[in-house]
């Protein structure tokens, strides 16, 4: 078990990279088996973890640039560990679930690839090579969009890459900064995490490096006013681009505020509650309505994807162990939800070659089980009770709720917006009746959807029943989290800050 | 009566020479052997070319006398080693694309391979001394060498650029001599430590000349460097010869330049001298950020990559304006990692030059690249793998020069820098997505074009070494980081 994270980082790319040899028409099969072995392997990881430890775990070491301090450095705890398992399940479930059928085999080749980067992303502990591997991603969505997608996928995979790039760049500038700073301090050159979480960092550099390492997560996430590129790469992206988009890629942006900005700048996270928290409101109540107003099913999904993601920003930045606990699973859920539904469009669009509402209506009666998915998907999605997309909605804003009751209840909406655009989507396209004599024949979900799509309904169902198998682990986690927040706090207001925030359900004095 | 001057023959240290001595001797043996034969085949000079480069290197490696030699006139030290073995190895290996399938006009003439040998020497003079005259020696070697190898090539625009390049380097030329010759007036001296010691102690006296000269000296080096305004030559000159060449143009000479540049500036960054570090901050700035935005209007691959360079110029010249040790050292690392990419993408235009004048409008208009992932997977992954590594995508080489830099710029207070560094970073992202947007994500409207038609298993050799260093280039930083600032180091910069 030494080198599990290793070879689940680069077995991926090993499997791609052989995979030339492989004939385009046996593509699917390889690919299919690489990913569920992969999955398999991460399920392992899960089985020999230790959810009793909050540190990291399986560490592996190797120095890549000695004398800058750069290292090849991997570990996982329980803030990472299930969104790797996310990512290996859905980038399994996108592949078996897979349609395309234009260059197969370059597409999951390409997939196989962006695996690799996406699970190195949550694994990686060096923020050089972090960098690296995050960088790196662009590439293969790139490729993505930009071959597969619709009919503005070039205008739309170009700004995808430039926007998220130029935000990163602006974040590597402020890695090296802080490396510097870190070798003043202790003499010796460092990019690990862990050794960053040693350092105490004055507050104006807290501020400055905050908003460096800000540009390079908010255009990931991505948050307001940076999410103009999303509903454009989303729109046009095939599906299976859309799915691990939504599902995962989204998901590095919030992972990186939660591994980087919350413990390494504990009093400008503190400083910046109100207006990361106003922002995330403004994305979640914005783009409800613009999600309202569209009329393209998958731009309905992209936007709640945004809306959604305020939701998470929000949880992260009540800084206590529920709200940021809860914003990890809302991470997870949201991931195998948002996924779930960009593959129902992509059902019906194979069948339809259209993902306008107005083209549909009465979908209930031609195609039962589909709709019954895709109610099931909705219902989670907006935040029902007993599915997966409640708990971590219920957990983020309950943390956010010791922040600010008020700005809470604004952020509440969420549920009764997110009810509005989607229900509305839903009675269009799926009730009433079907007029238009080119839906009367449509095929329901079969086979290969069905085998990717019913997985994602139980776990939906279970998670939302049972969410403690997960939350146990992250929890513990969370709570390490903010004890180095709490020690690595320079001003005492911020000590006492984090105190307070994570006072929920101890008896009042 | 004169006394007649006693020179011990020791003392002069000849052997400082017996590197540049190795390639004017071979390049007049390749004359020589013309003369006894007019029909051997150019193979036979490329690998003699090769074997002198190399003879050259051993004697570079081998040198362990004094830093001192010939009349106090030639400086072997650390950084002198490092930029002579650098140029040399970049030299062979830009020296083995010249085994194309086509048959090119200035191949058939083996003066071509004598004036590469005597461009190299020439370098290899520029980087070794530290008298003004000495280096104007090597600096016109060299030019004159490079001219007359861009006019050789016979295409239509070629005599354009040979003359645009003759007639601007001539005036580089006068520059230099011009900036020289202030110095001289000042100081009293041609030795650039010397002129460094009296200039400090006299505490800059006579600024306004001082200034003079350093606006001379900017003008002929910025020439060489292609700095902003003196880089309008390069796009045209690159455009007019052959793929081959402009990438010997676009790293060599520039390394060669660059060494220059430390050891004059060197006088003016140590010594924080505001006016000249204003200037120098200001080219530094513009010639990052110009040429990138011109770049981003080009239609032709190799005149983006003309324009790429002189921005990368204007990155590497960042190291200088910086001034630190650790800033040097990322010069060299960047040029190196500057040279496994350029080199590759370079000889993958040149495999894919051909003869046909009329379907495009220029030799690698972007739309010849259209679709090529469809027809020729392999090369199309290549070239892209060099383009990302020009945009400075982790972990393909360039990523780690352009990370190398900023952090030294960081670390030196320079955080402005770093992030008009890094913004120049995202620019040209958009310039070198556009040919992989045409290779991968676009179809292709022309029937009939032939790829790779210039290929032969030689180049593709070299395209293959160099794309597997841009891959792997993360294993070889270190190694690299720790031989560069040894030598950096031990001659104190």
């Amino acid at each position: 078990m030494e080198h599990i994270l290793s070879i689940l980082i680069f077995f991926p790319a090993l499997a791609a990279t052989i995979g030339f040899v492989v004939h385009k028409d046996s593509i699917r099969a390889y690919a299919i088996t690489v990913t569920a072995i992969e999955f398999v392997l991460s399920l392992v990881l899960w089985y020999s973890f230790d959810g009793n430890n909050p540190g990291m775990q399986f560490t592996e070491f190797l120095p890549l640039i000695a004398s800058y301090g750069i290292s090849y450095s991997v570990g996982v705890d329980g803030i990472s560990l299930f969104l790797v398992i996310m990512t290996t399940l859905m980038t399994m479930i996108s592949f078996i679930g897979l349609t395309e059928k234009r260059d197969l085999k370059h597409l999951m080749i390409t997939v196989l690839y962006l695996e690799m980067t996406m699970i190195a992303v949550f694994l990686v502990l060096d923020a050089v090579v972090f960098y690296t591997f995050w960088e790196l991603s662009l590439v293969p969505m790139f490729y993505i969009v930009g071959a597969w997608g619709g009919k503005l996928r070039i205008y739309s995979t170009i700004k995808f890459f430039l926007y998220t790039f130029t935000g990163s760049l602006i974040m590597l500038v402020g890695m090296l900064y802080l490396g510097y700073v870190y070798f003043q301090t202790t003499g010796t050159w460092s990019f690990n995490l862990q050794d960053w979480y040693m350092l105490q960092l004055p507050f104006d550099m807290q501020l400055w490096l905050f908003a460096a390492f800000f540009f390079g997560f908010a255009i990931k996430v991505p948050m307001f006013p940076f999410h103009t590129w999303l509903p454009y790469a989303h729109g046009q992206a095939p599906t299976i681009g859309s799915v691990i988009l939504a599902a995962v890629l989204l998901k590095m942006g919030t992972y990186g505020f939660i591994r980087f900005s919350l413990p390494l700048f504990p009093d400008a996270s503190v400083y910046f509650t109100y207006p990361m928290a106003t922002l995330a409101l403004i994305a979640i109540v914005y783009t409800a309505m613009v999600a309202y107003a569209q009329e393209d099913m998958k731009q309905v999904i992209a936007y709640s994807s945004v809306s959604h993601m305020g939701v998470i920003i929000l949880g992260t930045f009540a800084l206590n162990v529920e709200g940021i606990g809860g914003s990890i699973f809302l991470m997870l859920s949201h991931g195998i939800v948002s996924g779930a539904l960009f593959m129902l469009v992509g059902v019906i669009y194979d069948r339809r070659h259209t993902k306008m509402i107005k083209d549909f209506g009465g979908l209930a009666l031609v195609m039962p089980k589909y709709a019954t998915i895709f109610g099931i998907m909705l219902m989670a999605s907006v935040g029902l009770p007993l599915t997966i997309g409640f708990v971590g909605e219920f957990l983020s804003l309950l943390g956010f709720f010791k922040v600010s009751p008020i700005l809470t209840i604004i952020a509440g909406l969420t549920i009764i917006f997110g009810a509005v655009y989607m229900l509305v989507m839903y009675k269009k396209s799926f009730f009433g009746p079907c007029n238009n004599p080119e839906n009367k024949n449509l095929e329901d979900v079969k086979g290969r959807e069905l085998v990717a799509l019913i997985p994602l309904v139980g776990l939906v169902v279970l998670l939302g029943v049972y969410p403690k198998m997960i939350l146990g682990p992250i929890d513990k986690s969370v709570t390490n989290l903010i004890e180095v927040m709490h020690t690595k706090a320079v001003s005492p207001t911020t000590k006492a800050r984090i105190l307070e925030l994570n006072s929920i359900g101890e008896v009042k004095k | 009566m004169i006394p007649a001057i006693e020179v011990d023959f020791a003392s002069l240290n000849i052997q400082t020479l017996a590197p540049m001595l190795v390639a004017i001797v071979g390049a007049l043996a390749i004359l020589c052997i013309d003369l006894a034969n007019k029909s051997l085949d150019k193979s036979l000079y490329i690998i003699l070319t090769v074997l002198f480069l190399l003879v050259d290197l051993g004697m570079v490696f081998g040198y362990n006398g004094a830093v001192r030699g010939f009349f106090d006139i030639m400086m072997v030290d650390g950084i002198s080693v490092l930029a002579q073995v650098t140029v040399l190895v970049l030299s062979v290996a830009f020296v083995l694309l010249a085994f194309s399938k086509q048959k090119l006009q200035e191949y058939r003439y083996p003066e071509y391979f004598a004036l590469y040998l005597f461009a190299v020497a020439g370098f290899q003079f520029m980087v070794s001394s530290d008298s003004l005259i000495m280096i104007f020696v090597g600096l016109e070697t060299s030019s004159m060498a490079i001219y007359t190898m861009v006019a050789m090539h016979n295409r239509m625009k070629t005599i354009e650029a040979a003359i645009k390049y003759f007639t601007m380097g001539a005036l580089a030329t006068g520059f230099f001599a011009f900036g020289a010759m202030i110095f001289y007036a000042i100081t009293g001296t041609v030795e650039l430590g010397k002129v460094s010691e009296i200039l400090v102690s006299s505490e800059f006296n006579n600024y306004g000349l001082v200034l003079l000269g350093v606006t001379f000296m900017i003008g002929a080096l910025g020439f060489k460097l292609s700095l902003v305004p003196f880089h309008s030559w390069v796009p045209d000159v690159y455009e007019g010869s052959t793929a081959a060449l402009a990438g010997f143009m676009s790293i060599v000479p520039k390394l060669a330049g660059f060494v220059v540049a430390i050891r004059f500036f060197e006088i003016f960054v140590a010594s924080d001298n505001a006016w000249v570090t204003a200037i120098l901050y200001g080219t530094v700035v513009l010639t990052m950020t110009i040429p990138n935005v011109i770049a981003l209007l080009q239609t032709d691959i190799k005149r983006m990559l003309a324009y790429s360079s002189i921005s990368n110029s204007g990155f590497a010249m960042g190291a200088i304006l910086i001034g630190t040790t650790q800033a040097t050292t990322g010069l060299f690392l960047y040029w190196i990692l500057f040279f496994i990419t350029n080199l590759g993408g370079l000889a993958m235009l040149w495999m894919n030059r051909n003869k046909d004048y009329h379907t495009f409008n220029s030799d690698h208009d972007l739309e010849k690249y259209a679709g090529l992932i469809k027809t020729s997977p392999i090369t199309a992954c290549i070239m892209g793998l060099f383009l990302l590594s020009l945009a400075g995508i982790p972990p393909f080489a360039m990523f780690w020069g352009k990370m190398y830099l900023l952090g030294a710029a960081v670390n030196a207070g320079y955080i402005v820098l770093a992030i008009i560094m890094a913004l120049n970073a995202a620019i040209s992202a958009f310039y070198y997505l556009r040919p992989i947007v045409y290779m991968f994500l676009k179809d292709n409207e022309h029937e009939g074009i032939k790829h790779m038609a210039n290929a032969t298993p030689i180049i593709k050799v070299v395209v293959g070494a160099c794309a597997i260093v841009a891959t792997i280039s993360i294993f070889m930083i270190e190694p690299l980081i720790s031989i560069i600032s040894y030598y950096i180091q031990i001659s104190g910069f």
